[in-house]
């Protein structure tokens, strides 16, 4: 069972009446078993189209199927069973359970009904042990644990519909630097374990490189690149890709500061003409006008000019700025 | 040795529920005029708390044991009274978060230059002019009408640079950057850094940049100074300390680091460090890492280790050590207790 | 309003940290939730709470207690009027020769249990009504909020004199016209807290596993409303006490020659020189009202601890 992100466009009432357009026609596919990595910086539409595709949110326009079948989006009515099996990880673990809740009672919501009355508890047990919370903990509240505990509990949760399709919208962003791998590590294992498919949006390029089997990158509500994950750091098909990875911070012999991009992200409001990473971009030229598609590129595909003929891109962008 | 900065054996406690709480032990630090000094940790290593202790900005009820000297004066000596006049004048900082440090309903010019005029006594005429050439200083893109405007009005990336300028404009000799970039996006994040690193150039000025991403000391500082719950574990040369770690904490934190060099195929798993993290309050008798360390040895639960010098190293104008604070890869010359005979595992 | 992990600064995290030790090993976890509980109850610890406990619970105990406590039936009059305090009368008499003492203490078992109903009833009525607007919003929302507006317009003494004098006097009816004129607040405070809960992330994800209207506003919305509500309901029970006290005043609370404080103090006021008349019902008003203002504060405290300032 996959999840298919079909021309989402959202689109949400700005300052002045203007309508702002957070996404705009992003395709997407989440194949089972495997981790698709959704990056973009803040402000790009990433959560926005995480939101559409739990159904949290309405899209403005296209379509979210989830097994070939379109997602109702979330009203105050029961959720329909057959989409039970699309789940999502918030990014806040400390706000995404119920903090007057024992655990094991928040799991115990999800269990199907299928399973035997007498065996309900020992199931929910049985996910909290997958993401490594013991079973003598799961009648203690919230605030009982760390950060760290609590992303793994929200997963065990999560799990509880078996779901085929997570969406972990930045799991780990709110978490200390050794929870978050222990977290990342989980979601990995869970995927490879359980054959779910995983849309894992993040800001941290880095990261996703660790889990993504695909990497998508978006920018101002579109994607610019999406390809492997490994060509994606070898090879970028967009110069946005290219900078992004110049940004990180290395630890290695020599390394110099970290490249900066020019100029800011521009308000979505009021999105460039043409490429709209052009006015950022080392390499605009006239061409970048006229707006680009996704063509391919190797074995992703990328928007942007340069590699229309199928010229490939310097993997760092030419002038630094301070 | 010309030193700005210089702590030593500084112990903060702080009022606790029952008895006084440490957050920070035993730290003694340097920092040089001209120099950017990393202080890198986790949440509860004590890391800001050592930002804090130098501005006199600790909760009330604190305590301070040990010196502070800053440009000759101990800080910490006296009833705070050092602390308020070099505050904001001599040592200023820049927080995470610039919306909380900035005034929301007045104009960035006013901000600016009313701090000027406190702290060096300009007039209104010069300390415009001195506000539109310290916007140029931070690259903030025409001046003028930046000084109009309000903080609202900017990106995050460009508030934190007027939270800089402001910051830089009583000409501290020590800034104070604490996770100035962590809410801010990569590619923003490191235009803020290569600010930083072109200011030091530019003036005479020191920073202090913690964080706890050791790859944006990699970049940016001379030397780091490792902390957990509470105390310096490792101190030398950034590029020495990262790519020769000692202390197993470090070296911890390094493969929990997600990868980013090429390495041409699949990237190498990320590690985690096991078990909880300890804070200074919480920590355990001997080295506070002894609960989660791979390389632990008997003598590790009972003496907690002092810094031990590896290798010196030179940086710049001066002979920067490399030390470490663990029994087992930076052993002080005679080991301080009898060590049990089933050392096993040790090297 | 809603708490974000990473907008803590690392000073609180640090202190946070110093007071509690997150950990693997299952006895930490008690330790934290036996702080957290010592937390709380430094709160209760507080002077000013703890005599407001006292008082409560020993007007609680006089309302019991009265006719064990009271020294002569409060409905007695006696030729003895206007007694000055002391000697038999520690209160002294009133008009009709009733002893004042008895009267304040037969007045509790009056004044407190109405008070007690009022809340209760408009906490049910307008937390209702609240749950609902917050939740559904849409058209039946929107009435409902724009109902309590209507409320919101007229004074409420005002309201609940119209109210009572139309029903005409009696207790019952004041009852109802304190509900009546007191819900709307409650359908506003639980309608904020379920809006807020609204957006919780721990609400939309018991939605995905598919859990109910009815069951996630009973698991989800109602439980983490009810701070808000019960110190609500504490701070107002002070205010239905002097608003009934009010109406008494006024005549149109209890029929004479009930003994409640309200219509004590309107008898007093006949002849200001015989203070002891009306100062001691007052005071009895003032001593509980203030006891309920000072607990629901501290209980404001408990459930956001955010207002404690300094911890």
């Amino acid at each position: 069972m996959s999840l298919e992100l079909r021309d989402i466009v959202v689109e949400y009432r700005g300052a002045h009446n203007s309508m702002v357009r957070a996404v705009n026609g992003v395709s997407l596919t989440v194949e089972p078993g495997k981790v698709v990595g959704l990056v973009g910086e803040s402000g790009c539409g990433k959560s926005s189209l995480a939101r559409v595709a739990s159904g949290l949110i309405k899209a403005s326009k296209g379509s979210v199927l989830f097994d070939g079948e379109p997602v109702a989006p979330l009203s105050w009515q029961r959720r329909p069973r057959r989409e039970l099996g699309l789940q999502m990880v918030f990014q806040n673990p400390y706000s995404s359970l119920n903090p007057r809740r024992r655990i094991d009672a928040q799991l115990l919501d999800g269990v199907p009904a299928d399973v035997p009355r007498r065996s309900r508890r020992s199931y929910v047990l049985e996910q909290l042990d997958r993401v490594g919370v013991a079973p003598d903990v799961a009648g203690r509240f919230p605030h009982q644990f760390s950060g760290g505990q609590l992303q793994r509990i929200a997963i065990a949760r999560a799990l509880v519909t078996r779901p085929s399709v997570l969406i972990a919208d930045e799991p780990v962003t709110a978490l200390d630097a050794s929870s978050q791998v222990h977290v990342v590590n989980t979601l990995t294992q869970l995927v490879r374990d359980l054959d779910v498919g995983m849309l894992f949006i993040s800001h941290d390029l880095a990261l996703v490189r660790h889990i993504a089997d695909t990497t998508a990158v978006m920018y101002l509500g579109k994607l610019a690149e999406t390809a492997p994950t490994a060509q994606l750091w070898s090879q970028p098909g967009h110069p946005y890709t290219s900078s992004l990875i110049a940004a990180i911070p290395q630890v290695k012999a020599g390394a110099g500061l970290p490249v900066a991009l020019a100029g800011e992200v521009p308000d979505p409001a009021n999105v460039p003409t043409g490429c709209a990473f052009r006015p950022r971009c080392p390499h605009a030229s006239d061409e970048c006008t006229r707006e680009p598609e996704l063509w391919p590129h190797r074995a992703g595909r990328s928007a942007c000019w340069l590699i229309h003929p199928g010229t490939e891109i310097p993997v760092r962008p030419a002038q630094p700025v301070a | 040795m010309g030193e700005l900065l210089s702590m030593s054996g500084v112990g903060v406690s702080l009022p606790g529920l029952h008895r006084p709480v440490d957050v920070l032990k035993d730290v003694t630090l340097d920092v040089d005029p001209g120099e950017i000094v990393g202080i890198a940790g986790e949440s509860g290593s004590g890391k800001s708390m050592t930002g804090r202790a130098l501005l006199g900005l600790l909760p009330d009820g604190a305590r301070v044991r040990g010196s502070i000297v800053f440009e000759g004066t101990d800080l910490a000596a006296g009833s705070g009274k050092a602390f308020r006049k070099v505050r904001g004048r001599r040592i200023a900082m820049v927080f995470q978060d610039s919306t909380a440090a900035l005034h929301p309903m007045l104009t960035v010019g006013t901000q600016l230059t009313e701090h000027m005029r406190r702290h060096l006594g300009l007039g209104r005429r010069d300390a415009n002019a001195r506000a539109v050439q310290l916007m140029e200083q931070v690259r903030i893109p025409d001046p003028a009408r930046a000084l109009r405007s309000y903080p609202h009005q900017f990106s995050g990336g460009m508030r934190q640079r007027i939270a800089i300028a402001i910051a830089l404009a009583a000409e501290p000799a020590l800034l104070i950057a604490d996770e100035p970039t962590t809410a801010l996006d990569v590619t923003v994040q490191a235009g803020i850094l290569r600010l930083f690193d072109r200011l030091v150039r530019e003036m005479d000025l020191s920073i202090m940049f913690i964080t706890h991403d050791l790859g944006v000391l990699a970049a940016l500082a001379n030397r780091t100074y490792v902390f957990y719950a509470g105390r310096v574990m490792e101190t030398g040369p950034t590029e020495e300390l990262l790519l020769r770690a000692q202390h197993p904490y470090t070296g911890a934190l390094l493969s929990a680091r997600p990868e980013t060099a090429d390495t041409g195929g699949e990237p190498v798993p990320l590690r985690p460090i096991p078990g909880q993290p300890a804070t200074a309050a919480s920590s355990p008798p001997g080295c506070p890492f002894h609960p989660r360390c791979p390389d632990r040895v008997a003598v590790c639960d009972q003496v907690t280790p002092p810094l031990v010098q590896v290798s010196a190293t030179r940086v710049g104008t001066r002979e920067a050590a490399h030390a470490a604070a663990c029994h087992v890869h930076a052993p002080a010359a005679p080991v301080p207790v009898a060590v049990p005979a089933h050392r096993e595992g040790a090297p | 309003m809603t708490r974000t992990h990473s907008s803590l600064t690392e000073l609180t995290e640090e202190q946070e940290a110093a007071t509690v030790t997150p950990s693997d090993d299952p006895a930490a976890p008690r330790r934290r939730w036996w702080q957290a509980r010592t937390e709380a109850s430094r709160i209760w610890r507080q002077p000013v709470v703890v005599v407001a406990l006292l008082v409560a619970g020993a007007w609680l105990v006089v309302a019991i207690a009265a006719p064990l406590l009271a020294p002569f039936d409060p409905l007695q009059q006696s030729s003895d009027v206007y007694a000055s305090p002391g000697g038999d009368h520690l209160f002294g008499t009133d008009a009709l020769g009733r002893d004042v003492l008895s009267r304040v203490i037969y007045g509790a078992r009056l004044s407190i249990p109405l008070a007690l109903t009022i809340v209760l009833c408009a906490l049910a009525f307008g937390g209702l009504l609240g749950l609902v607007a917050g939740y559904v919003r849409g058209i039946i929302g929107e009435s409902i909020m724009r109902l309590t507006d209507l409320f919101f317009a007229f004074p409420q003494i005002i309201l609940a004199m119209a109210v009572a004098a139309a029903f005409g006097p009696s207790t019952l009816n004041a009852v109802v016209a304190l509900v009546i004129v007191s819900w709307p607040i409650y359908a506003r405070v639980i309608r904020g807290a379920v809006l807020s809960i609204r957006s919780e992330d721990y609400l939309n994800a018991s939605r995905m596993l598919g859990v109910g209207p009815v069951a996630a506003l009973r698991r989800d919305v109602m439980p983490n409303s009810f701070g808000p509500a019960v110190v609500l309901a504490t701070l107002e029970l002070g205010n239905s006490m002097l608003l009934l006290a009010a109406l008494s005043f006024l005549g149109l609370g209890p029929r004479p020659p009930a003994a409640e404080w309200g219509a004590m103090i309107a008898l007093g006021t006949n002849d200001i020189s015989r203070w002891w008349v009306s100062v001691f019902p007052g005071l009895a008003i003032l001593t509980v009202v203030m006891a309920c203002n000072i607990i629901g504060d501290a209980l404001r405290d408990r459930f956001d601890p955010q207002s404690v300032g300094g911890r």
